[in-house]
């Protein structure tokens, strides 16, 4: 039988060598950093200070500038994980075991802080820090596969089987996306549907629109930042002793 | 501005301390992170030349 030629495109390979990644990544960090803080900080101030009340929340609906951008993100970076775990499970990339493992803390974080400050929006709004309503509870669920990714991650000492089990649990986990993206169609939820997205028409005002779209793309260039300054400490663990690495104007240059 | 004064723009009509400590959290958080994930590398950049000097 002869083997299929068919082959992923280069550069899908190069990402998948340490050193690869650890030189793209580094030089991309800078531009990272800089998107980030300035998508945020003005996403952040035009929102607080600029973007009109809203006629029936007030001023509370100013919390959506940084509890949507979680919101999103804490989805994204599951997905992200699970994508990086199968590419690894699929390709045996340890780069790639190495950008879900790096996923895991960012990922918590967000979920974190989308569930506190949807809790501290809904006092003012709903009455209640807390509903057991289906897109709130399907969020919590999210936090707890993170926690549970996260101590399994830990739990096994053996990088390579610690990158597939939680590979494997990841790709489970991913079912609860799409019940945490259509609870508020499945179940009638006191959480309002979506009102953003990145590819439709907005349903809000410019004034409104336009600095959530700065701090969503402001989270995605952080969550960005962050995945490659982790993964690069992991390819630096790792890859003590690789040629490549003890040559490396990192390692050789500077004090 | 939207607010007709600093004091306004703090207080935001009764909503402040919801908008301010959500603010608060979620660039406290994000420093945490970002702090966290430098020192880590900086401690495995560390540890690597540690390991070049003792194999030169």
């Amino acid at each position: 039988m002869t083997q299929s030629t068919w082959r992923m495109p280069l550069w899908f390979y190069q990402m998948g060598s340490p050193k690869w990644f650890y030189d793209i990544g580094g030089k991309l960090q800078p531009w990272l950093a800089v998107a980030a803080f300035g998508l945020l900080a003005s996403g952040a101030i035009w929102g607080l200070a600029f973007a009109p009340a809203d006629y029936q929340q007030g001023n509370s609906f100013r919390i959506m500038y940084v509890h949507v951008p979680a919101a999103i993100l804490s989805q994204s970076i599951f997905l992200g994980m699970a994508i990086a775990g199968a590419i690894g499970l699929i390709w045996k990339m340890k780069v790639a075991f190495m950008v879900a493992r790096s996923c895991i803390a960012i990922g918590a974080t967000f979920t974190l802080i989308a569930l506190v400050t949807g809790a501290i929006w809904g006092k003012p709004t709903w009455g209640a820090y807390w509903v057991w309503d289906a897109r709130l509870t399907s969020t919590l669920v999210l936090f707890f596969l993170y926690t549970g990714v996260m101590a399994l991650n830990q739990a096994i000492t053996d990088l390579q089987t610690a990158g597939k089990a939680t590979a494997i649990l990841s790709i489970v986990g991913t079912i609860n996306i799409p019940v945490i993206k259509y609870s508020v169609e499945w179940w009638n939820t006191l959480h309002q549907s979506s009102s953003f997205t990145l590819t439709a028409k907005p349903s809000m005002p410019a004034e409104m629109y336009l600095p959530l779209l700065l701090t969503v793309l402001g989270s995605y260039f952080l969550f960005g930042l962050l995945v490659i300054v982790r993964t690069r400490s992991q390819i630096l663990q790792t890859q003590v002793g690789a040629s490549w690495l003890m040559q490396h104007q990192d390692i050789t240059g500077g004090p | 501005m939207y607010f007709e004064s600093l004091n306004a723009f703090w207080n935001m009509a009764g909503h402040g301390p919801y908008v301010w400590s959500c603010y608060g959290l979620f660039f406290a958080l994000m420093g945490i992170n970002l702090w966290q994930a430098q020192s880590q590398k900086m401690k495995a950049l560390k540890q690597v030349k540690a390991f070049a000097r003792r194999n030169p």
